[in-house]
């Protein structure tokens, strides 16, 4: 259809014009500061990998990395984990208490962070965990159930109740029930609950910059932002260090795309 | 306490019925999540209300109740106030830009077009990065040299960041291409719960493009709409990491956003009582404004 073929042609100029940014980016980043001074916007040419090596030594990301993937992964777990079984009890009850309950948790959603910020981090000073990992992920945990706990009881609220009745006829206690068949009926929500979890806490900046700063342990985004700040006028070293920062979830992305928007749109809509 | 241990002292057949009838679990089950919610963040947001009344430095203890004191010096802070009409200015310029952008590049990528799959993927793929991240390549990006970034490529010589009178724009510009993908998957989805034979009946009755999306899409995306609106609503009032990254603030107090101004007051110059007498005053708009939206928007939500 002629309506179509134009529609595509102006979407794919509308993606080029999107996509500017991405190839300064990119384009800058394989550039040596000569090439740069004399023609910022022309491609790389011939391109040069120097700025990379540089990037990835000075920015410390070896380290940082693991410690993204060490916090990221544990608050995963603990919010899937905590998040399911709340949800669980919070879909199925039907007393005032119960919705009583289910509020408490919404609330989290709306109350900015940084109104306990500082309560908050006096707390896990208290606690002896102010720059450990332990910290950060009791921190992500915390911030992240309400959101975590509403997407999980929407979707059990739409799940039949027979399944686990059945079970339980077959002499399973709730939490067998649960671990067995519920959990398992649960895992499109358990795929969008982890993908707009790892997207927040991977790219967390405030949180880590506060809790974390000078501890050794950074995660990426702090890391490259103290790298930035130390090289912020070699644009190709930034870039470089810029590139390699976001990466490891860029790559995840692009991995589970199919995924990520069905279950982002899906998880939101219910 | 629940149906199941009250039904423990019943004969074995009726325990069995009342168990599998009631079938709520235990409130244990919420127990653990309820435990680490309360301890991060129930209780650092109770406390730090009652922060929001003292004069506390943030060093050791010492501490006393000043009243309304914080709130005082927030009406007469210069930079506080401006911050707080930033913030205002900046949100609705993300909400109403970043939603319209979302719903058109739905719209579009929703035909079956050839391309249609990647260009999700595209116009999706900034939401995934961090936004401190995005902000140092928009820095970039926005630099005021007339031969590189978006002057090079427009041909323009606007120090976009610089500039007190459009560094606002600036951020919301940067905030909006970081997330209309966000906002156009929730459209998206919203836009295939719209049944096709709303559609064919209406062009049946002869309506026309205009017609269909305004009396048969419009409608039904109304839920999509109320998640949209709440979640850039509430991003846009928080905004931090887009403005401490690519700005700081400045130039001047022009792109002061309330929570540079609380990281700054607790932080730079360690009055964090006051910092936190800043966040209640964010706490309050957001939970003002998202009540507002959840009462208004679901009135007027419809079902197909």
């Amino acid at each position: 259809m002629r309506r179509t073929f134009v529609l595509e042609i102006v979407m794919i100029v509308v993606a080029v014009a999107f996509l500017f940014p991405v190839y300064t980016l990119i384009s800058l980043a394989l550039k040596d500061p000569g090439q740069i001074a004399r023609s910022p916007l022309a491609p790389p040419n011939p391109p040069t990998f120097d700025n990379f090596a540089s990037a990835w030594s000075a920015a410390a990301l070896g380290p940082s990395l693991v410690n993204s993937t060490v916090i990221t992964a544990a608050s995963l777990v603990a919010l899937i984990a905590l998040g399911s079984f709340a949800a669980y009890f919070l879909a199925r009850v039907q007393t005032r208490l119960g919705y009583g309950l289910y509020v408490l948790f919404l609330l989290g959603i709306v109350l900015p962070f940084q109104l306990g910020m500082i309560p908050l981090y006096e707390l896990v000073n208290d606690l002896g965990l102010i720059g450990t990992h332990a910290g950060m992920i009791l921190f992500y945990t915390g911030i992240q159930l309400p959101f975590t706990v509403f997407l999980y009881t929407g979707f059990i609220r739409a799940l039949p109740r027979e399944y686990a009745s059945a079970a339980q006829i077959d002499g399973a206690s709730h939490l067998t029930a649960f671990t067995r068949v519920v959990f398992p009926l649960l895992r499109p929500i358990t795929g969008t609950v982890l993908i707009l979890n790892a997207v927040f806490i991977w790219n967390d900046f405030f949180t880590p910059l506060v809790y974390l700063g000078g501890s050794g342990y950074e995660t990426v985004p702090v890391s490259v932002f103290a790298y930035v700040g130390q090289y912020v006028s070699q644009h190709g070293l930034v870039f470089a260090g810029l590139v390699l920062g976001a990466l490891p979830i860029v790559l995840v992305f692009l991995a589970l795309q199919r995924y990520v928007i069905k279950g982002f749109a899906s998880g939101l809509k219910g | 306490m629940t149906p199941v241990t009250a039904g423990r002292a019943r004969p074995a057949h009726v325990r069995r019925r009342r168990r599998f009838s009631a079938a709520a679990p235990s409130w244990l089950f919420a127990a653990p999540a309820l435990a680490v919610y309360a301890l991060i963040v129930l209780y650092p947001a109770v406390a730090g209300v009652i922060y929001a009344f003292t004069d506390w430095s943030g060093i050791g203890r010492d501490m006393s109740f000043v009243g309304l004191a914080n709130f005082r010096t927030l009406l007469g802070d210069e930079q506080a106030m401006g911050s707080i009409g930033n913030t205002l200015l900046l949100t609705v310029a993300i909400v109403v830009v970043q939603n319209g952008v979302g719903l058109l590049l739905a719209l579009g990528v929703h035909v079956k077009l050839k391309s249609r799959a990647l260009l999700r993927v595209v116009f999706f793929a900034p939401v995934v990065v961090s936004p401190v991240m995005v902000a140092f390549l928009w820095k970039y990006i926005y630099n005021p040299d007339p031969t590189a970034g978006l002057n090079g490529l427009l041909g323009l010589e606007v120090d976009w960041l610089g500039d007190p009178s459009i560094a606002l724009w600036s951020i919301a510009g940067m905030v909006v291409w970081q997330n209309a993908g966000y906002s156009m998957v929730i459209f998206l989805a919203g836009l295939e719960g719209v049944p096709r034979e709303l559609h064919e009946a209406a062009m049946i009755d002869g309506a026309g493009t205009w017609q269909r999306f305004r009396y048969v899409t419009w409608p039904l995306l109304a839920p999509a709409l109320t998640i949209n609106l709440m979640l850039s609503t509430i991003g846009g009032l928080k905004l931090f990491d887009q403005v401490f990254a690519a700005t700081n603030g400045g130039p001047g107090y022009a792109t002061e956003t309330l929570s540079t101004v609380l990281y700054k007051q607790a932080f730079v110059f360690g009055k964090f009582g006051y910092s936190t007498a800043v966040a209640l005053v964010l706490a309050l708009f957001v939970a003002a404004v998202s009540l507002i939206q959840v009462y208004y928007l679901r009135s007027r939500e419809v079902t197909a």
